[in-house]
């Protein structure tokens, strides 16, 4: 059996989840990473994808998380607070086509080159979100 | 004096009120349970966050490169004021003390000869400000059509402050609201969002801890600008939700004393009105003897 960790989510809004977990994916700006118990202390922001989290029983559970910044505390224990955090279960279409044409309009309002390539990106991370769900 | 008519009128229209204050107050206390349940779901992302940022700020201390969220524009020549109401009134003094607060500092302020700019976010407080500093107040944001104050709508307003600081529109910002104590105790309190100020203690606490090699990714400076402009969003919404509550707060303790001086009043006019009632009996009864005695 997978040795645990503390692991907690939190969004301005709710706790989502605070328990003991094997292993957490999250999808950081400059990749993906995976936690296990005793990572180094580790800090990272975080881009809108799919978070992992595997729990005793071994089995996945999926949160769609935006914004926001994971930290792997010197003890190991790590918490992800994300400006925006649902269940993939709960997640409804509607919900990401809203994120996706509020990027649109962002792209579309961007001033600067570096702020319309900073929209691009988050409006190109959407769409890959979109996809992935549309897969699975 | 009043007419036995007038007095049972006036009884009816003060149970009245006494019935709709008390209704109040139930829907207040309701209310109340639900925001007080929101402010604390969102304690600790603002913990959370707060300590993080104070950890990373601490690194970033008095240096020229630290963002300008942190570091201020150099100046404090234009002050912005964003001052949180609530929509609605008959909540006791709930909007007038947090009026009365950023009143008192923007009157201070302008002493000084600073540049004073408000927004409100509220209705109520824009109209107990309006008065004093009506030219003053650049934009009201209303919340009225908000059922449940999500983090989307401090969202709003963080945007708001900060497109108007990245203008160089002011210098320094601070946040208008009351913090909730107890159901009894609201305190007015003064915040100041930007320049980003972060207590050293809390930083030493946590720094504590600190002495482990912490890797950043990206670095240190680009996660801070990452993180300084949401967590002007965080404060802002952990302010409006202690707002919320402290609303529902006053307003139940002031609806719980309206009930309790209408039951009063209530009682005062039922003397009265018996009082007087007996009286006229009384004069009755003295004519009828004195028209039987003259017989």
């Amino acid at each position: 059996m997978a040795e645990l960790f503390q692991f907690e989510l939190v969004s301005p809004e709710r706790q989502l989840m605070s328990d003991q977990v094997a292993e957490v994916v999250v999808p950081g700006t400059e990749g993906e990473f995976g936690v296990l118990k005793n990572h180094s202390p580790f800090m990272s922001t975080i881009k809108p994808g799919i978070l992992k989290v595997r729990g005793d029983d071994g089995a996945w559970v999926e949160y769609f998380v935006r914004g926001g910044f994971a930290d792997v505390a010197p003890g190991g224990a790590l918490t992800v607070l994300a400006e925006q955090a649902i269940p993939v279960g709960e997640i409804s279409k509607d919900h990401l086509d809203r994120a996706i044409s509020n990027a649109q309009e962002d792209v579309e309002d961007a001033k600067d080159d570096e702020s319309k390539q900073k929209a691009e990106m988050a409006l190109s991370q959407l769409r890959d979100v979109a996809e992935a769900l549309k897969a699975a | 004096m009043p007419s036995l008519k007038d007095l049972r009128n006036r009884i009816a229209s003060v149970k009245a009120t006494q019935k709709i204050t008390k209704a109040m107050q139930m829907v207040a206390a309701a209310k109340l349970r639900r925001a007080q349940e929101a402010a604390e779901a969102a304690r600790p992302y603002a913990e959370r966050m707060e300590a993080v940022l104070a950890n990373l700020a601490v690194a970033f201390e008095g240096r020229d490169d630290a963002p300008k969220l942190m570091a201020g524009t150099g100046s404090d020549q234009v002050h912005l004021l964003v001052v949180a109401t609530a929509e609605r009134g008959l909540c006791g003094g709930f909007n007038a003390n947090i009026a009365k607060l950023a009143r008192e500092r923007a009157r201070a302020l302008i002493r000084d000869g600073k540049t004073v700019k408000i927004i409100c976010v509220g209705k109520k407080g824009f109209d107990a400000i309006k008065r004093e500093f009506g030219k003053h107040v650049i934009k009201t944001i209303e919340m009225r059509n908000v059922k449940h104050i999500a983090f989307s709508n401090a969202e709003e307003v963080g945007r708001e402050v900060l497109s108007m600081y990245e203008n160089g529109e002011f210098d320094v910002c601070t946040l208008f609201y009351s913090q909730f104590k107890s159901v009894i105790a609201q305190e007015p309190t003064a915040q100041q969002l930007i320049p980003a100020h972060f207590e050293a203690e809390e930083a030493e606490a946590e720094g504590g801890a600190g002495g482990a090699v912490y890797e950043y990714e990206p670095d240190e400076g680009e996660i801070l600008a990452d993180l300084l402009p949401r967590n002007i969003s965080v404060q802002i919404f952990r302010a409006l939700l202690e707002n919320a509550a402290s609303e529902q707060g006053a307003r139940m303790s002031a609806m719980d004393n309206a009930t309790r001086n209408a039951g009063e009043m209530i009682d005062k006019l039922t003397i009265d009105y018996n009082r007087q009632r007996q009286a006229q009996i009384t004069t009755e009864l003295i004519e009828i003897i004195s028209g039987a005695e003259a017989l």
